[in-house]
């Protein structure tokens, strides 16, 4: 937008006020000229959302090519295959247990890294928000130190750590605390703790943004109040952060439930989470149709996910004291 | 030091006036460390008496507010003891000691309702439900608040949230009500109202009120004693009467209400009654506060509503020059200067529907009223 384009939009605002036009046409002429702002942002998330969400529901409802790619012949195997499996030999159908099980560990090590992001962030935003003023940034910048390097670095990290002849093994073996190295690496164990680790800081960020505006006499308040410092805790900090709270736990479980590196390096081939059976498909499967159906259905459970957390937030919140 | 040994007559007085609620002794309180220690008590004692409506004035950062959050439990004594009741409450955390706060914020829990905040230390006290529904009635009926009962906090107006916090800390009948300059935020005439409203209710309950405020209108208008602070030390403790008419120091005397100082000499002390040669020459009775006296130069106060203004004759205690000439409505201020040019108030009420009889560069003489001249310590 150009330099001249801002002044402009003010003078026909105040022409159509000497004009006489009411105080709500001047509103209107408002939200349309930040309606305008945000333009470059929607048509870019427009292009980059809905262009290849569309090409993916077309592709999920024709033919897989023989190498891969799609033909354009309308078939719904794709959908089909989601959930169901035809035996090759003796063409009796079945529930598809491979993508079933898969599906399950994916929201459940999603659930799981939720709640151990919650637990390890809930306390970390608390003692950053508890800082003084000029304290907060330097630790809200420590708490942005690993987004520095690479993800894959970095999971190549957590690997060398916790593999069988990795540093903590090592260092158990060494004490003699232990005779066998425990297998860590390659387990549902490695997936959720590398997850946690990589979406920690997502959590952190909007609890902490909603703690800073906790009024902190409040918390005072209930102490004076007979509340001991859980009672405080559950009854007068939780519900007041629990919009950072909501924020957290989105931001942490829509990607997690995605997750396709950290899976795929920490929990090898056996320990597959949606995100890789969807690279599968469109990779060595080369069955782009089965691929783009898997992702729709991750679309639509996060989405049904969203719309039951967001729900029930706002049930709990009305039900208070209500 | 004589200011010490007042302090203590003080706290003697308190105990044999009645029980006592709340003792504080030799309480000192440090914040921070080194170089940036900040002394915000310095070793005071006090005693609050049951059922008093007890004030502690002063400027900001005096350490009022200070002395309030240790007896509430936010904060802990670097030094000295605080008693309530009799047993040392020093150490223990707010929420272990029968005593409720009212804040100057209100601080109002945000997403529960009206009753939700009042409900909400009874409920921690795990009173059961149905007498915690009966108590909440009660302090709403007590504060005039029962139509708001189901709104949220943020719906009401600043007055309103005042009373929801009065109700709040009321409801589980604390020993002792704490109130942190509760009145501060709300509008000059809902503040009047307020400050009858409070003492009433003080009344009603019984229940000992510690009030914080700069306000020393508010102190004086409310309190049955109040203890005058600076700089983390109690310069003063008495009832409004003693405070205003009998202020110890220079400090009390030029922050509660307007008053003349002068420089005088002590010319005669006894039991009967003492005297002061002012600069004019004239000799005239004086009251001395609590200490050691001995003749020599001393500072008066005069209260600008004790003296009157005449024409100038001979017999007049003090004259001057009326320079300026300060309208209230109620009534007028005239500010004269004094032959050694020390400025001087009087404070005339005004009749009604008579012209100003007195004109700018007037010579008038200045009438002293008996025990309208108090000594000062320093």
């Amino acid at each position: 937008m150009s330099a001249h384009g801002q002044p402009a939009p003010t003078q026909v605002a105040a022409s159509e006020d000497r004009a006489g036009f009411t105080a709500e046409a001047a509103r209107q002429t408002e939200v349309r000229r930040h309606v305008l702002l945000s333009t470059p942002a929607l048509i870019v998330l427009f292009c980059a959302a809905s262009g290849p969400l569309l090409i993916m529901l077309v592709y999920s409802f024709l033919s897989a090519g023989p190498y891969g790619g799609i033909e354009w012949k309308f078939s719904i195997d794709g959908w089909f295959n989601v959930f169901m499996q035809r035996d090759i030999f003796n063409d009796t159908l079945s529930i598809a247990d491979a993508h079933v099980s898969i599906l399950w560990r994916s929201i459940k090590l999603s659930l799981l890294t939720t709640f151990t992001c919650f637990v390890l962030g809930f306390p970390t935003a608390y003692f950053i928000a508890t800082r003084p003023p000029d304290k907060r940034n330097l630790w809200l910048f420590f708490v942005t130190i690993p987004f520095w390097t690479n993800l894959l670095i970095r999971t190549f990290a957590i690997m060398e750590l916790i593999r069988n002849k990795g540093v903590i093994n090592t260092a158990l073996t060494s004490f003699g605390l232990i005779d066998e190295p425990i297998q860590m690496l390659y387990t549902d164990f490695a997936v959720m703790v590398g997850m946690t680790y990589v979406y920690l800081p997502l959590m952190v960020l909007p609890i902490y943004a909603s703690m800073e505006k906790l009024d902190f006499r409040l918390v005072e308040a209930g102490y004076d109040l007979y509340a001991t410092r859980f009672k405080v805790l559950m009854r007068i900090i939780v519900p007041l952060v629990k919009p950072g709270i909501v924020a957290g736990s989105i931001l942490v479980f829509i990607p997690a439930l995605g997750a396709y590196v950290t899976p795929r390096i920490l929990g090898g081939g056996l320990h597959m989470m949606l995100g890789n059976l969807i690279g599968l498909q469109f990779g060595q499967g080369r069955n782009w149709p089965l691929g783009a159906a898997l992702s729709l259905t991750l679309l639509a459970l996060v989405m049904v996910a969203l719309l039951i957390y967001v729900r029930g937030a706002n049930k709990s919140e009305a039900g208070r004291h209500g | 030091m004589d200011l010490a040994e007042s302090m203590d007559d003080a706290g003697l007085e308190a105990a044999a006036g009645g029980e006592v609620a709340i003792e504080a002794q030799n309480v000192t309180k440090l914040f921070g460390s080194g170089e940036d220690e900040v002394r915000a008590l310095d070793n005071i004692s006090l005693s609050i008496r049951e059922n008093e409506f007890f004030t502690l004035l002063g400027p900001s950062g005096c350490g009022k507010t200070t002395l309030l959050r240790l007896i509430a439990g936010f904060e802990h004594p670097s030094a000295g003891r605080i008693l309530l009741q009799g047993s040392d409450i020093s150490h223990l955390p707010p929420f272990k000691r029968p005593v409720n706060t009212v804040f100057q914020s209100y601080a109002l829990f945000p997403h529960m309702t009206v009753a939700g905040n009042i409900a909400f230390g009874l409920e921690m006290l795990k009173i059961p439900k149905d007498e915690v529904a009966a108590t909440v009635d009660e302090m709403l009926a007590l504060v005039k608040m029962e139509e708001l009962k189901h709104r949220k906090t943020s719906q009401i107006s600043g007055g309103q949230q005042q009373r929801v916090a009065l109700a709040r800390a009321l409801a589980p009948r604390p020993r002792v009500l704490l109130l942190d300059e509760p009145l501060s935020a709300l509008d000059l005439k809902l503040r009047k109202e307020m400050r009858i409203e409070l003492k009433q209710l003080q009344h009603e309950t019984g229940i000992t009120f510690v009030f914080v405020t700069h306000d020393q209108e508010e102190a004086l208008t409310m309190s049955d004693r109040l203890a005058v602070m600076n700089n983390g030390n109690i310069l003063q403790i008495g009832n409004p009467r003693e405070i205003y008419d009998h202020p110890a120091n220079r400090f009390v005397a030029s922050f509660i209400g307007d008053t003349n100082f002068l420089d005088a000499e002590l010319t005669s002390l006894s039991e009967a009654g003492s005297a002061v040669t002012l600069l004019s020459g004239k000799s005239v009775p004086v009251s001395l506060p609590k200490g050691d006296f001995s003749v020599g130069k001393v500072t008066v106060v005069i209260r600008p509503e004790h003296v009157r203004l005449t024409k100038p004759t001979p017999e007049a205690a003090l004259t001057g020059t009326l320079r300026n000439i300060v309208y209230f409505g109620t009534d007028t201020n005239y500010h004269l200067q004094l032959a050694d040019d020390t400025p001087f108030i009087v404070r005339v009420q005004n009749p009604r529907d008579t012209q100003e009889s007195y004109q700018q560069g007037d010579k008038l003489g200045i009438e002293i009223g008996d025990n309208a001249v108090q000594v000062l310590r320093d």
